[in-house]
């Protein structure tokens, strides 16, 4: 768009927006889907002129009343290679600019703020850390790279932003993200873009980009009290992954503080990165997740734990900086489930 | 348009059709119900195929009609969903993938080759039958209730969540699988062994090198998609669980199994179609066709990066698609080149090939588009992959179609359809399309999702005008089958070559004999040789009179 | 100018599929007698032709059955890559003593439909019937051995979406490593894909062996052993074709990781 007249983008992408031909360009990568849309739709136009013209014109010129005898003409390798070298180079142009776009898509900044979604016959529930909580809707600021971590609890969907030009696949089963930062306040439409059963074409619902002050105001009201890393630590102590994951040194699981981003070496020697999809694949597979030195003996809780449980356990063991809280909690169970007594040696307990 | 006209029939007042033909060798529906000629199975397929065809336009016309309004007021949308469903499968398995080959190519490519017939001709009409059963258990799935999975039996949809009868239309097209493998083996085989002496490889008809490497298609890709559909069947019959994340399946793998036929199969569905144009281009041009290697090989080329463009990586698909595109390219200009100091009429079939070269141009060029990778992302599901598919299977390939039955219509029968009221069906058809179709690139870069029943009220607009356009392309698509019927009793007397073609199928008598020739031909010219036609003479053609 | 021209010959069962009214063609009445083998179709030219065009067809037949047969594999390749153990215990669920009579069975009926092919082209009627009917013989007693492994999965609820039951893997009662319950449910996937591969094998099998009958029938009538046996020869493709599907089959189901 640097290499295009402002105002003739401007004047083109507002013309077009007014008479509803085109989505507004609401996010920070819209103006560049658009230009290579335009780059697309004018190779179009001079691929169709060009075969038009030669039909239409050649249809005049040598229509049997003007030209009763054809000429046999067997072929030519000049004018095969021209047609076949110039679509193959321009194609190859698409290529590139489509590739380069699809990365910029596809790579969040490592700053973006993050929010899950989960998908499912036929809403779409937002849940923000903060412990904000949105049905069919998704406040954001503006400004701001924001990341989606998207999962389905039952068939394919896929959450599509029209205006912001991006969408994603949410599949059941393992996190999908993409990511976006909106440039323009205001409410955009926000739709599911696979095929998903009955109600498909009501799973539908609102993008509100708001000011930074609105969206504060907002994110203070909306709170449900608990944030998404409290209710995980909640299900952390009541599933009873502390006791293994207790941070002790003799403890049966890897502690996991500060695990999140890191790179762990599995079992079968190879190194793994505990990223959102790692988290939640070992609490559902923990068979496939073992850690070096450790024995596999964690057991599996499919079934026992929802997507939103998932989210919160992954919210919390993301936030988990020390194992403080979480042998704070162990303490207090088990000096609880025992007769008042001196404390087991060696547990490593801190005075509260 | 020019009055001009290539048409030369034999003088209607003493002209009638030949003593014995394939059509009156036997009577009775046995005779037709179980014969063996190439031809007559042709037409029974014919005769099927449009059957189908109008089912499936009528859940076109029903579509449509509920996208009048943003509302989903006309039917609920559990029926809409199975409305659209079953307007993909039927167009798609039961329409698309055999119309050329299983209609035109099973008539006419025998004798393209100089052969009495295809190499098995109890395969094909047992593959005739295979496509009659698939027809019935595809209604039966619609009379019984309906199926909702969408024609692309989306798992774990298709699998846990619809109580449709997904079992039933599942079967239906597994069995559509194997007319269409039967189909491509019998031609494969036909071409490789049956050519006539002297008919070499690059003197056949360029309509029988499309339709060789369609074939291939059919024959490497459908086999993948009947596994696939078994494995949907079982799981919704039994319980196995190869694509069900609780059972430790994946419902991912059924993507690339299914789309490792899927995405051949719209070459499977072209190239025949692309074989038409060559031969219609040619004759109305009185030129060969510009560049007849080139053509040749880009069939060929079209077939195999086609198999192999998706089911890899995000990066080879986009690179694929962009290569593929290539040969499509060449294709266009080639045929481009041959009107250049060509002797060029517009009678029907060049109306309708013209229309093709347009509507697939912008149908493939969109196409790149949504190769694109950093573009797909914001048009894929939306109506924009519908109007681009729409434009190349409908606007390319029925327009090819129709083309064909225009062309060969005079071979098949006998008799000529009436031009002046063709040409207004051609035109009709043109201009409802575009007004169909053009709108819906423009509804889904706004972003308006496909498979949707409602929608937001800003879109209405572009919908009325593709449903009022689809009301014209209606009328443009019945008309054909009107004045067609007409044209059996009171067409014109075609004569063996009204339209003064080359190829050995003008070369013998309207209709053929069942035996094809008298005998055996000796090829001893290219193709598309309108010198050496200049030189063959009337009482050289194989009639009996 | 070539003629290869249509003849007809009185009262005999050379009929095409359609009337063969040439014969009423005065260019044709100059030959009487019947110019060609009573075996040649009369689309062809040649019996040379004919039988080239069959075999070629069933070759490509044999391709679309590889991409038929491929899809399953690849699947099974996937699975296998992703839950490894989880397919060893579900592989050591299989009689290996079973699975390698049933090989041994069918390689011996390729060798005897191999000897069928041998006596048709010998012209040995009798032969050509006995080494067909112990080949059906041998299809016969693979089928029978598989219905009896059927059973015994359904009796210890190894069918899954039936009747599958965890139990085994969990606590296993044999020599075997108990699995954890989450690699315990991929055991289905093993399953599923050894029901799948092996019962649309056997299908394969039903559909050879019906022919395989009606085959026998003909060739008792004298039918391959007039020097036309390319439905014979055809055939025999189709049968080592299903035996070799079943030598890939074996290995991948029944011997993961059984060297101990």
């Amino acid at each position: 768009m640097h290499f295009i007249s402002p105002v003739l983008w401007q004047f083109l992408v507002n013309w077009l927006t007014h008479f509803a031909l085109f989505p507004p360009e609401a996010s920070e990568i819209a103006p560049y889907t658009d230009s290579l849309y335009f780059f697309l739709v004018l190779i179009s136009l001079v691929g169709m002129t060009v075969v038009v013209l030669l039909v239409v014109l050649f249809s005049v010129m040598y229509r049997k009343e003007r030209n009763p005898e054809p000429t046999q003409i067997e072929g030519s390798t000049l004018l095969e290679a021209t047609w076949t070298i110039i679509p193959l180079a321009l194609f190859m142009v698409t290529f590139v600019w489509g590739a380069l776009l699809y990365f910029r898509i596809y790579n969040p900044p490592t700053n973006a703020m993050n929010i899950y979604i989960v998908g499912k016959q036929w809403m779409w529930k937002a849940e923000h850390p903060g412990g904000q909580h949105e049905i069919n809707a998704l406040h954001i600021p503006v400004n701001r790279a924001v990341q989606l971590t998207m999962i389905s609890q039952d068939v394919f969907h896929s959450f599509s932003i029209p205006a912001f030009r991006v969408k994603r696949e949410v599949i059941p089963g393992r996190y999908s993200t993409v990511w976006f930062k909106a440039t323009q306040v205001g409410t955009y439409h926000l739709f599911c873009t696979q095929y998903c059963g009955t109600l498909h074409s009501q799973m539908i619902g609102q993008i509100v980009v708001m000011t930074p002050d609105d969206y504060e105001k907002w994110t203070n009201g909306s709170t449900s009290g608990a944030s998404l890393a409290q209710n995980g630590e909640r299900l952390f102590t009541s599933l009873g992954c502390s006791s293994c994951h207790s941070g002790n040194a003799d403890s049966h699981g890897p502690s996991l503080a500060q695990a999140y981003g890191s790179k762990v070496q599995m079992a079968n020697g190879s190194f793994a990165t505990v990223d959102d999809a790692f988290l939640r694949d070992s609490i559902l597979n923990p068979t496939m997740h073992q850690i070096a030195g450790y024995s596999p003996i964690m057991p599996t809780y499919q079934g026992q734990v929802s997507e939103e449980g998932l989210i919160d356990l992954v919210e919390y063991i993301k936030n988990l900086n020390s194992n403080y809280r979480v042998q704070q909690t162990l303490t207090t169970s088990t000096v609880q489930s025992t007769t008042p007594a001196a404390p087991a040696a060696g547990q490593g307990m801190v005075k509260q | 348009m020019s009055t001009a006209t290539i048409v030369k029939l034999p003088p209607q007042e003493t002209a009638s059709l030949p003593r014995r033909s394939y059509l009156n060798s036997e009577y009775g529906l046995k005779s037709w119900l179980l014969t063996g000629d190439h031809k007559r199975i042709a037409i029974l397929y014919l005769i099927s195929i449009t059957f189908f065809f109008f089912i499936g336009g009528a859940m076109a016309g029903l579509i449509r009609l509920e996208l009048l309004t943003p509302q989903s007021d006309l039917m609920a949308t559990d029926t809409y969903n199975k409305v659209f469903t079953m307007h993909g499968i039927i167009m798609v398995f039961l329409f698309l993938v055999p119309s050329v080959p299983a209609t035109i190519g099973n008539f006419v490519i025998p004798i393209m080759v100089g052969a009495k017939d295809l190499a098995f001709p109890k395969v094909n009409l047992l593959s005739w039958y295979l496509y009659i059963v698939a027809g019935i258990f595809t209604i039966s799935a619609l009379v019984l209730g309906g199926v909702d999975t969408g024609w692309t039996f989306t798992t774990p949809l298709s699998t846990h969540y619809l109580n449709t009868h997904v079992i039933t239309a599942g079967l239906g097209i597994f069995i559509a699988g194997f007319s269409s493998i039967f189909t491509g083996l019998n031609f494969i085989v036909t071409i490789h062994r049956m050519r006539a002496p002297g008919m070499t490889w690059f003197r056949l008809p360029l309509f029988v090198w499309s339709n060789y490497a369609a074939s291939i298609l059919m024959v490497l890709g459908t086999p993948v998609l009947a596994i696939t559909l078994v494995l949907v069947v079982l799981e919704r019959a039994i319980g196995i669980g190869v694509f069900d994340p609780a059972k430790g399946g994946d419902p991912l793998l059924f993507q690339h199994l299914f789309w490792f036929y899927s995405h051949p199969a719209v070459y499977i569905m072209i190239l025949p179609g692309m074989g038409v144009i060559s031969e219609v281009i040619s004759t109305f041009s009185r030129k060969r066709v510009f560049g007849y290697t080139a053509v040749a090989f880009s069939s060929v080329a079209i077939a195999v990066f086609g198999f192999f463009v998706s089911n890899y990586s995000a990066l080879v698909f986009s690179l694929l698609t962009m290569l593929v595109a290539v040969p499509s390219a060449i294709k266009i200009f080639n045929w481009a080149a041959t009107l250049y100091k060509g002797s060029i009429t517009f009678e029907t079939p060049m109306l309708y090939a013209f229309g093709f070269m347009g509507l697939f141009t912008i149908g493939g060029l969109t196409g790149v588009f949504l190769g694109s990778l950093g573009m797909d992302i914001h048009l894929t599901e939306t109506y924009f992959i519908v109007a681009h598919f729409h434009f190349v299977m409908v606007g390319g390939m029925l327009m090819a179609f129709l083309s064909g039955i225009h062309f060969w219509w005079p071979k098949m029968t006998g008799r000529m359809y009436p031009e002046a009221l063709s040409k207004l069906a051609a035109l009709t058809t043109f201009i409802g399309f575009n007004l169909t179709f053009f709108p819906q690139f423009i509804v889904g870069y706004l972003g308006m999702p496909r498979r949707y029943a409602a929608y937001p009220p800003e879109f209405q607009v572009l919908n009325v005008l593709s449903t009022a356009g689809a009301t014209v392309l209606g009328i443009g698509y019945l008309l054909p089958m009107l004045y067609l019927t007409w044209s059996l009793k009171y067409g014109k007397i075609a004569g063996s070559n009204p339209w003064q073609a080359t190829g050995l199928e003008w070369q013998i008598q309207s209709p053929p004999l069942t035996e094809n020739f008298i005998e055996t031909p000796l090829v001893d010219h290219e193709a598309y040789d309108y010198e050496w036609l200049a030189h063959q003479t009337e009482h050289e053609v194989q009639t009996v009179g | 100018m070539t003629t290869s021209g249509w003849h007809t010959r009185r009262n005999t069962r050379c009929r095409p599929l359609d009337s063969h009214a040439i014969a009423t063609q005065p260019v044709h009445d100059a030959h009487e007698a019947h110019a060609h083998a009573p075996h040649l179709r009369h689309h062809f030219e040649t019996v040379e032709q004919q039988r080239e065009a069959s075999s070629f067809g069933m070759w490509l037949f044999l391709l679309t059955e590889i991409m038929f047969f491929g899809g399953l594999f690849t699947a099974y390749l996937i699975y296998r890559n992703w839950y490894y153990p989880a397919f060893v215990v579900g592989s050591h669920q299989l009689s290996i003593v079973l699975g390698t009579i049933n090989t041994a069975v069918l390689i011996c009926s390729s060798f005897t439909m191999a000897m069928g092919v041998y006596s048709a082209e010998m012209k040995r009627r009798t032969a050509l019937v006995g080494w067909l009917l112990a080949t059906i013989v041998l299809g016969g007693i693979f089928l029978g051995i598989k219905a009896d492994e059927y059973h015994e999965k359904w009796e210890k609820h190894h069918v899954p979406g039936l009747n599958f039951s965890v139990q085994d893997f969990t606590h296993p009662t044999d020599a075997e490593p108990a699995l954890p319950l989450d690699m315990a449910q991929k055991t289905q996937v093993y399953f599923s894909l050894y029901f799948a591969m092996t019962g649309m094998h056997a299908l394969h099998m039903v559909i050879g062996i019906s022919i395989l009958l009606v085959l026998v029938v003909k060739a008792w009538g004298g039918a391959y052993t007039t020097g036309h046996m390319t439905t014979i020869e055809n055939f025999g493709l189709y049968w080592h074709f299903v035996d070799i599907v079943w030598i890939f089959l074996f290995p991948l189901l029944y011997l993961i990781s059984r060297h101990q």
